[in-house]
């Protein structure tokens, strides 16, 4: 019988994901209620140095799935390898993060396994008919479905920065044992050529923290760089609207709403951005949302927690200057 | 080159959502194509342009999914298939995948193209799981492609920068925005799409039973966001007052900074 919940980690440059610790701690709350025991399954090469600290976050196991193969992460050997080691182990629920590598891998693996998943969920609670139940979004967030599986394994995605992350115990230790990766060559027909990384000091758009973003009122390409100044007194992450990626000011890879990023930061700063609902469908369930805008119907400000009614060129600028004064 | 397109419609993205008995109501909204599907039919016109070969359609909807199929074939497609019978109106991903899958195989294709999400209900599986019960490669996320003999050269869009990778046809891709610009379809193209075929199959036509396909995941419970109130707009102050009180009430009462 299927037992167990797997949370499948996600790691990079020797450090987990935060979204893979996420996870972690709000699936511990889930297995302290249901028994079952708690699983971080680490795919990868040379990964296990990586157990110490999801045991801390609550794993009870950990599954080191260590190969060469799956040194850099494809569709095809990571299908390969964990749907494996899944068949055997027989987990009750498969979960991972809703990155670039989660949105992925997991439909794959849940059609390999015959599995129903949950994409992009943002909320995930012990269910006692279906054992888990997850709440997406849907409509960019202007509505939820909440569904569960009627069979096992369940697979679900979960979107960075919807769970709270728990406190780490470094006392905590947790059984480690090895996986052999058994990859079948076609899974090997994809190759990697060549992976571009962007080198940014600024966190990713989907993880970040806080999040200062620029709309049509940026007027050109040229004016990011204040965003950029004052994003980086608060470590936060740069993002637009789809105005402002239509008008040619910022590649698209920075656009936040339904036909972009969908982002839940604890802060959101949008200036110059209306608040068409397209770009709200992706940012509406941040935290803390502030928007400087110098039309004063602006609908953003319908909506906004704190807001001022001035010019962003004049704004933004001094924001930054107090922000590095609270440091 | 034959290319097949998996396409669905979707609610217009600037549409506001309402419950109705429990479920989302369509009344009055304006239906289209999604958008992410709109650069997986530019992008197989595209290849067709350079290549020769057909791009058919593959639509899984009800009878008004009609539309969203006329406005690929006005924009240039050849032809196109819908799915439609009452029994998928309560599937999930794992059965519409099945379906699909069924349905594709049967039609002669060198790649298989779609968008990379749905907007509606933002699954972003089928397509994947497309690829898998026809057992052929999937890549997601594409932001350039290029194809030549029997292999497709791809850049997706991984967290922090990009990814190329060269992958066997056939293939599934599932296109990005950024991958091109969608045409708009031209008045002839309009005219002449309304003498493409347009084949209605159900599942009795695929050779499928619907007993067969009893869904993974149970019917979607729908709810609503709880409405974010206005809250303290500072106005008609000199900015650096506006900044400072800001700022305040960011790390004294919200504590974000």
């Amino acid at each position: 019988m299927a037992k167990g919940i797997w949370v499948i980690i996600e790691h990079h440059d020797g450090e987990v994901r935060k979204v893979s610790l996420e996870i972690l701690s709000k699936c511990r709350e889930i297995a302290d209620k249901t028994g079952d025991p708690l699983v971080a399954v680490i795919p990868g090469k040379d990964v296990a140095a990586l157990a110490d600290s999801v045991a801390a976050y609550g794993a009870d196991k950990v599954i080191l799935v260590d190969d060469a193969k799956l040194e850099g992460y494809t569709t095809g050997a990571y299908t390969s390898a964990l749907s494996k080691v899944a068949k055997k182990e027989e987990p009750a629920a498969i979960i991972i993060g809703n990155t670039a590598i989660g949105k992925d891998l997991a439909p794959r693996l849940a059609q390999r396994l015959g599995a129903g998943m949950a994409s992009d969920a943002v909320g995930m609670e012990h269910d006692d008919a279906n054992f888990l139940s997850f709440k997406r979004p849907i409509y960019g967030g202007k509505a939820f479905a909440t569904v569960s599986a009627t069979s096992k394994p369940v697979v679900a995605t979960i979107r960075p920065n919807a769970l709270s992350l728990g406190e780490a115990d470094a006392g905590r230790k947790a059984e480690v044992v090895n996986e052999a990766a058994e990859i079948d060559a076609d899974d090997l027909k994809a190759i990697v050529k060549e992976v571009a990384l962007v080198a940014s000091a600024r966190p990713e758009l989907i993880e970040a923290n806080a999040i200062i973003s620029g709309g049509r009122g940026m007027k050109g390409p040229e004016h990011f760089a204040i965003l950029e100044a004052c994003a980086d007194t608060i470590g936060a992450a740069v993002g637009a609207s789809r105005a402002a990626v239509d008008a040619g000011f910022i590649e698209e890879k920075f656009q936040v709403g339904q036909t972009g990023k969908t982002v839940s930061p604890t802060l959101y700063i949008a200036c110059g951005i209306s608040g068409a609902i397209q770009h709200l469908a992706g940012m509406g369930s941040s935290k803390v949302i502030v928007a400087i805008n110098k039309d004063p119907e602006a609908h953003i400000f319908t909506l906004a927690d704190y807001g001022i009614v001035g010019d962003l060129f004049e704004i933004v600028p001094l924001l930054t200057e107090e922000f590095k004064k609270l440091s | 080159m034959n290319i097949v397109v998996t396409l669905k419609q979707t609610f217009d993205t600037e549409a506001n959502i309402v419950l109705k008995d429990g479920k989302i109501d369509a009344t009055g909204v304006n239906m289209v194509m999604n958008p992410y599907d709109e650069f997986a039919v530019e992008e197989a016109l595209k290849l067709r342009e350079k290549d020769g070969g057909e791009v058919v359609i593959v639509c899984m909807g009800g009878a008004d999914s009609e539309k969203a199929v006329r406005t690929a074939l006005a924009m240039g497609a050849d032809r196109a298939v819908l799915i439609n019978d009452p029994a998928l109106d309560a599937s999930d991903e794992w059965v519409r995948a099945e379906v699909l899958a069924k349905a594709i195989k049967d039609i002669p294709f060198d790649l298989l193209l779609a968008g990379r999400i749905a907007v509606d209900d933002q699954s972003s599986q089928v397509a994947v799981r497309v690829a898998e019960v026809l057992g052929m490669p999937s890549v997601t996320s594409i932001l350039k492609l290029d194809v030549d003999g029997g292999k497709a050269t791809v850049t997706r869009e991984i967290d922090g920068g990009t990814e190329t990778i060269e992958v066997p046809l056939p293939a599934m891709l599932t296109a990005q925005k950024g991958l091109n610009e969608p045409r708009y379809p031209t008045m002839p193209g309009i005219m002449k799409a309304k003498k493409k075929e347009m084949k209605t199959v159900t599942l009795a036509d695929l050779g499928l039973n619907a007993a067969d396909f009893a869904p993974k995941m149970t019917a979607p419970v729908y709810s609503l966001p709880e409405a974010r109130k206005a809250g303290v707009v500072i106005a008609g102050e000199e900015p650096i007052d506006a900044v400072k009180k800001l700022v305040k009430l960011l790390h004294e009462e919200a504590k974000v900074v």
